[in-house]
C-alpha cells in the first residue's frame, strides 16, 4: 500500500464506520429495535473491514518513484571522512 | 508501518469506540420518553389477620392489581421489575415497607395486566401495631435497560385500612 493508499484507507475506515453508525442508530430508533441497530452496525463493521483492511489494488495507484541507480551515482552521498577524522583525533 | 494487522487493529478500536458511543446515546434517548403509567390495587378480602405466637401481627390479603405500564417500555428496555409494597407508619419507625407481591414483565405486551392474587410474600409487622392501621399500597417499578441507566419510580395508593380486631 502506498502513501496515498494509506491515507485513503484510513479516511474510508473512519467515514464508513461513522456513516454506518448514524444509519444504524436512526433505523434502530425509528423501528424501535435495539437489535436492528446492532445488526446494521455489525454489518457495517464487517463491510468496512473488507474494504479497508486488505491491500486492494486501488490503494496502490500512486507508487513511489525511486531514482534510477545511475542517477544516484551522479549525486553521491556525503562522505563520512570528516567525522572519522574527528573520532581519530579524540582517540589520540 | 501500515500493515494488515495495523489496519485491522485501528478499525477494531474505532468500531468499538463508536459502539460505546451508540450505546450511550441509546441510553440517553430514554430521557425523551415521558411515561404515563397507571395502577389500581383493590383489596378484595382480608383472608385472615392474626397475632403470631411470638407476638408479630400477620395479615393475609386478596388483592386485585390492575396496571398499565406499557408507556415505560422504550426501544432500550429489556424488562421491568415491579413489586407491591405495603407502607405504613409505626411509633418506632416512620416508614415500614413490606413487599407483598412482585413480578417481572419481559415485554411490552405483558405490561397491561389485571391480576387477582393473594399476597405472595407474608405481610408481617415487626410488632403488633397492625390493628386498625391505615396503610399505603405502593407499586414500585425498576426499568432495566439493554444498555445504560436504570430507572425506578412508584405509584402510591393510599387509604387502605386493616380491621380493628384479629380474625
Amino acid at each position: 500500500m502506498d502513501w496515498q493508499g494509506q491515507k485513503l484507507s484510513e479516511h474510508l475506515m473512519q467515514i464508513l464506520l461513522l456513516a454506518f453508525a448514524v444509519v444504524a442508530f436512526a433505523t434502530g430508533y425509528i423501528m424501535g429495535s435495539f437489535q436492528m441497530m446492532i445488526l446494521i452496525y455489525a454489518g457495517g463493521v464487517v463491510l468496512t473491514t473488507l474494504v479497508t483492511v486488505p491491500n486492494w489494488p486501488f490503494f496502490n495507484r500512486h507508487p513511489l518513484k525511486w531514482l534510477d541507480p545511475s542517477e544516484a551515482e551522479k549525486h553521491p552521498k556525503p562522505q563520512l571522512a570528516v567525522n572519522s577524522k574527528k573520532k581519530s583525533v579524540k582517540k589520540n | 508501518m501500515h500493515s494488515f494487522g495495523y489496519r485491522a487493529n485501528a478499525l477494531l478500536t474505532f468500531a468499538v469506540t463508536i459502539l460505546a458511543l451508540l450505546c450511550t446515546i441509546g441510553s440517553l434517548s430514554d430521557n425523551l420518553n415521558t411515561p404515563s403509567p397507571s395502577a389500581q390495587i383493590e383489596i378484595l378480602n382480608i383472608n385472615w389477620f392474626q397475632k403470631q405466637p411470638h407476638g408479630n401481627d400477620e395479615v393475609s390479603l386478596t388483592l386485585n392489581i390492575t396496571a398499565d405500564l406499557q408507556s415505560l417500555f422504550t426501544w432500550n428496555t429489556k424488562q421491568l421489575f415491579i413489586f407491591v409494597a405495603a407502607e405504613y407508619e409505626t411509633p418506632k419507625n416512620a416508614l415500614n415497607q413490606v413487599s407483598l407481591w412482585d413480578a417481572i414483565i419481559p415485554a411490552k405486551e405483558f405490561a397491561k395486566f389485571s391480576i387477582h392474587t393473594s399476597n405472595k410474600y407474608r405481610f408481617i409487622d415487626q410488632g403488633h401495631s397492625l390493628r386498625g392501621k391505615e396503610f399505603n399500597l405502593t407499586l414500585h417499578w425498576h426499568v432495566m435497560p439493554k444498555t445504560g441507566k436504570m430507572f425506578a419510580n412508584k405509584i402510591v395508593m393510599s387509604g387502605y385500612h386493616l380491621p380493628e380486631d384479629y380474625r
